[in-house]
């Protein structure tokens, strides 16, 4: 059976959603974008094959990648990213450097269950930035913009400070562009569908996106 | 949300002059990350190069024109501290790798000199010994040699250890 027949009998096409960037926002960071996708599938155990392709994928990872991932050009250009938003990435980590960090202190890329252990295998083997909100809390389209004056992350105390830039849907923030998420904004429990965002910075391809975008997607939904 | 779309950006000066220097300065830190991320490469496992420039801000937020020029100075400074701190340490190998020579060339002459493949700039764990051959013996006659490790341990070698 080939791979589209495998989707139809599913019933199952992945598609991603492109939101919007604010426009001064845009204006100051050309390239930047979010992008996502949504999938029916509620947190729990990652079954044996998705935890047998993290092994997999821990395997082919190395000490000497961490150290050469620097130079590689979309971890690259989130780094240059976090350091054009007064981030420091070898105190607040990239993702994908977060994830090598943790590998090889762990020796492993250690199971987290779904949908984390999604986004690890995409994050790892795409170095896109990738975030899971709970899809039914959140009202229209992904943007990224900054924060307007008393504008507070959901469920975290104090107000975001004016202009900190953050992923957010028609009602108000869900979380930082990259970091903290709204308290019920995030996978918990009671999640039936996932929304899975990728963050894409100057530099980074859109066909990088939409792999990302797709492994997590056909992980989560042939979990 | 109408309001946050057509909202001007209150920290930024959104002038064309303005906006162009800000964007010449995050092409110039795209440069220079680009730059300290080889020289951490080139240094490893050598040396450990810092190549941390402070935060300037808690949360993500865009840089004003002041902001942007801190980060692309410190990451000036901290790739000109990297080359200074590579260059001494290729100029210490260099050394090391001519004190090797004599050392084999003479080995009485530089008794229980060890010098490791990192000393030279070379991966591996191996490392030149001078000895004396035949221990006591070779040490009352002046019977020196260059001894070559073998290597890195075996992860079975290794392994047993652990056990």
């Amino acid at each position: 059976m080939d791979a589209g027949a495998a989707d139809a009998r599913m019933g199952w096409e992945p598609s991603s959603m492109a939101g919007w960037v604010a426009p001064h926002v845009a204006a100051e960071f050309p390239g930047l974008g979010i992008s996502w996708i949504e999938v029916d599938g509620r947190p729990g155990r990652s079954p044996d094959p998705v935890e047998r392709r993290l092994a997999e994928t821990s395997d082919r990872f190395y000490g000497a990648h961490a150290i050469h991932m620097r130079e590689r050009p979309i971890p690259w250009a989130y780094r240059v990213f976090f350091r054009q938003i007064g981030l420091d990435p070898d105190r607040t980590r990239t993702p994908v450097e977060q994830l090598a960090l943790d590998r090889l202190q762990d020796g492993g890329f250690k199971t987290r269950g779904l949908p984390a252990d999604a986004l690890t295998i995409a994050t790892v083997e795409t170095g896109i930035a990738l975030r899971a909100f709970d899809a039914d809390r959140v009202e229209g389209a992904l943007c990224i913009r900054d924060s307007a004056p008393g504008e507070s992350l959901e469920g975290r105390p104090g107000e975001l400070s004016h202009g900190t830039l953050v992923i957010a849907d028609e009602r108000a923030p869900v979380g930082l562009i990259f970091g903290a998420t709204g308290e019920d904004r995030g996978v918990s429990r009671a999640t039936r569908r996932i929304a899975i965002a990728a963050v894409q910075v100057d530099g980074v391809p859109q066909i990088a996106v939409d792999e990302a975008l797709w492994m997590v997607a056909s992980t989560l939904q042939a979990a | 949300m109408p309001d946050l779309l057509e909202r001007q950006h209150t920290a930024l000066r959104i002038d064309g002059d303005e906006r162009l220097a800000r964007a010449e300065l995050r092409r110039q830190i795209g440069r220079l990350e680009r730059e300290l991320g080889s020289l951490f490469a080139e240094a490893f496992p050598r040396l450990q190069l810092d190549a941390g420039v402070a935060a300037i801000s808690r949360e993500p937020r865009a840089l004003g024109l002041g902001d942007l020029e801190a980060v692309r100075d410190s990451l000036a400074t901290r790739i000109g501290e990297a080359r200074i701190r590579l260059r001494e340490r290729a100029e210490l190998e260099t050394r090391n790798r001519e004190l090797l020579e004599r050392m084999l060339d003479a080995p009485a002459e530089h008794k229980w000199l060890r010098i490791s493949h990192a000393d030279v700039g070379e991966d591996g764990c191996g490392h030149w010994h001078s000895r004396p051959r035949l221990g006591p013996l070779g040490m009352l006659m002046g019977w020196w040699r260059v001894k070559v490790s073998s290597g890195c341990p075996l992860p079975g070698r290794l392994a047993a250890v652990e056990r």
